[in-house]
């Protein structure tokens, strides 16, 4: 009886330290933008993402409301080992709850790890491995923009309709390369093409004539360029210097960005055919965000796919944490609640996130335009289909994430 | 068998990039001993100088070839007048860490300006479109930048080891003391040099221009190889820097065609080689 009477106790004790705990809500929350501040892809994430969490964290209205925000930012110059230690530390000393871009799928990978580990958040929106939400999805992450397998069924299944039934792929020899190769080879192969060869040439390579050569050589129709950043574009200014297009073969960006069709110029990059799931001038929505983007961002530059992700991303994080009343601190249940509530931002429109941590929405295939039809500096696309959300991603029928109940 | 040849021709084109760099490097180790890490910047600056021309001034490709060399190795001499020249007698190591922070100065400037991805530049309009050779494709851009860098070197490599102008410059490094004595401006001397080998990398530049992108880190993703090219060739030494830069070209060429994921690796591969069997380098001679 005694003991029942002190577990009693002891359980209301309980109830009413949860309960005050409940009633003083923690209302603080620090977000770290990780990414590639000084290297080669740090024009479609670095600053700009940085950029975007304050534009994020400004139009929330939180801090009119009590909610104290503050954002960190550090550069993991695309080496995991590196991002890690950062991660670590932040989680650990900095308390950061969410990490946000971690764009190069090496990095994410790494990341997606240590921040399940100490049930952190993080919303990826710069890498590609579609491996975040399959094989190793996490409860912590949600992959926010693009992955490699959208990317290979909108662009590759375009190009083999159109009649590039036969590929050479130059693969950047890492995770990502390798993911979207193998990705974008799946659905050549369903759409009935197949692919001929491919050669995998080390990340940051300066001179692509010999890989080139190789693809020439074999006759493929489509030259799938499964690489990003820099490498993508050597590799295009390099092709129209030995003819390759002008002989017949297709060009297929499988990621590309606007910064890079704007460091490349029309005049080379006209006719390349490729997805994306943001442009900043697809509707009013868009136009308004990023306008107000490029005048606050270095050299009057537009959004990346990336950096508007990293908006979107935390708008829904902070609609989450409202619904909730506070910050509990605790990775997976606010991912949990994020699952929950449908998203719907100006950017990338109304959308949802599953259960294996895909967001979805629409995927747009643009074309880039030729010289004379760009109105004016960043006028750079065409749009020539829209995937719509519920097709764009890997289906979760064919899911190997765990946290998929099938 | 066609593709090989069309390997070795492509190797050859890199080669011709390797050799204008490492030649510029060599004759500034060889003249100034000193370990030039900045050769990488200013190769970048080359590039962005002949950008600028283009398109703020509307000067084109062929005047740029003289104007960004000569621009650039101004400021190289500047560079040496007002912080190299006080290096000297002092260990490499102070020349090699003071050039790295310059180089990541320089490369910090721009980027911090002009982004990452880089800026587009044109092949001139003389030089477009291609040849087939039967069995490849080549480019005539391609085919002049192997003929332009080869004169260079070569024209170089004359004015060091047979004129009078390169024998005043040897023997001022051998014994600067004596040298002087004769009359000769040994300090300005010097700093023409750096001149010299800063306006060679400034030329690969604009020769890469139009074939990579003017990116900020051209040059850094570059140095490395380069200075893998100078050690194999001996350091200093200026015909030994030419042929192998040339030669690892060609033979990272052939690795891109047998082997491409070990095409970044083959030439450390083989300096280390080089280094375990002749340390001085293929061509270098022993110092006392």
């Amino acid at each position: 009886m005694k003991n029942r009477i002190a577990a009693f106790l002891l359980g209301t004790a309980l109830a009413f330290g949860a309960g005050s705990a409940a009633f003083a809500q923690d209302k603080a929350i620090k977000i770290g933008v990780l990414t590639d501040n000084s290297g080669l892809y740090s024009d479609l994430g670095g600053a700009g993402s940085t950029l975007a969490a304050q534009m994020a964290v400004e139009d929330s209205g939180l801090a009119k409301k009590g909610w104290k925000i503050d954002i960190v930012s550090a550069d993991h110059q695309n080496k995991p080992d590196i991002a890690v230690n950062t991660a670590r530390q932040w989680i650990d000393v900095d308390k950061v709850d969410i990490f946000m871009d971690v764009l190069n799928s090496g990095v994410a990978l790494a990341v997606n790890n240590l921040v399940k580990e100490k049930n952190a958040i993080m919303i990826n929106t710069g890498a590609a491995s579609s491996d975040l939400t399959n094989a190793q999805c996490s409860p912590n992450t949600i992959h926010w923009v693009y992955d490699t397998y959208m990317l290979a069924n909108s662009t590759g299944q375009a190009l083999v309709k159109a009649g590039g039934d036969s590929w050479y792929f130059l693969t950047a020899d890492y995770a990502f390369g390798h993911a979207l190769e193998r990705d974008t080879t799946a659905v050549v192969v369903k759409s009935g093409g197949k692919v001929i060869g491919g050669v995998k040439h080390p990340l940051n390579t300066a001179d692509f004539s010999s890989f080139l050569l190789q693809a020439q050589a074999s006759k493929a129709k489509i030259i799938g360029m499964a690489n990003a950043g820099g490498d993508t574009t050597n590799t295009i200014k390099q092709a129209s210097e030995f003819g390759i297009v002008a002989g017949g073969q297709k060009l297929a960006g499988l990621l590309l960005f606007i910064t890079d069709v704007h460091s490349l110029g029309l005049k080379v990059a006209q006719g390349l055919n490729f997805t994306e799931t943001f442009y900043w001038d697809l509707n009013d929505g868009t136009r308004a965000f990023s306008k107000r983007f490029s005048e606050r961002s270095k050299n009057k530059a537009q959004p990346s796919m990336v950096q508007a992700g990293v908006y979107s991303g935390l708008i829904h994080y902070f609609k989450a944490l409202e619904a909730m009343g506070g910050n509990p601190h605790d990775g997976a249940k606010v991912v949990a609640k994020m699952k929950e509530m449908p998203t719907d931002d100006p950017l990338f429109g109304a959308g949802s996130i599953r259960a294996d941590g895909r967001k979805i929405h629409p995927a747009y295939l643009f074309e880039v335009k030729k010289p004379e039809e760009s109105k004016g500096p960043w006028d750079y696309y065409k749009l020539i289909g829209t995937t719509p959300g519920d097709k764009a991603f890997r289906p979760l029928s064919e899911s190997a994430c765990p946290l998929v109940k099938k | 068998m066609q593709a090989l040849y069309a390997q070795l021709l492509v190797g050859l084109i890199n080669g011709s990039f390797y050799a204008l760099l490492s030649l510029g490097l060599a004759v500034i180790f060889g003249m100034l001993n000193i370990i030039n890490f900045a050769h990488g910047a200013v190769y970048m600056m080359g590039a962005f100088c002949a950008y600028f021309l283009l398109n703020v001034m509307g000067i084109g490709y062929w005047p740029a070839l003289i104007i960004a060399p000569i621009a650039v190795g101004i400021f190289g001499m500047i560079l040496e007048r007002t912080m190299l020249q006080w290096l000297s007698g002092l260990d490499h190591l102070y020349g090699l860490l003071l050039t790295f922070g310059i180089a990541l100065i320089i490369q910090g400037v721009f980027q911090n300006y002009f982004g990452s991805s880089g800026l587009p530049y044109a092949i001139p309009d003389e030089l477009k479109g291609g040849i087939n050779l039967g069995f490849m494709f080549l480019p005539i851009y391609r085919g002049w930048v192997v003929v332009f860098s080869l004169v260079v070197c070569l024209a170089t490599w004359y004015l060091i080891e047979k004129t009078r102008l390169g024998a005043n410059l040897r023997a001022a490094t051998e014994n600067p003391t004596l040298v002087r004595a004769f009359g000769i401006n040994v300090p300005r001397m010097i700093t023409l040099t750096y001149g010299l080998g800063v306006g060679l990398a400034a030329l690969a530049g604009v020769l890469s221009a139009p074939i990579n992108q003017v990116r900020p880190l051209m040059g850094a993703d570059l140095i490395i190889v380069v200075f893998a090219v100078v050690v194999i060739g001996g350091m200093g030494s200026i015909m030994g820097s030419i042929i192998t830069g040339f030669a690892l070209g060609v033979i990272e060429g052939l690795t891109k065609y047998f082997y491409p994921e070990a095409s970044n690796t083959v030439v450390f591969v083989l300096m280390v080689l080089v280094l375990l069997v002749k340390p001085t380098g293929l061509t270098g001679r022993a110092t006392t």
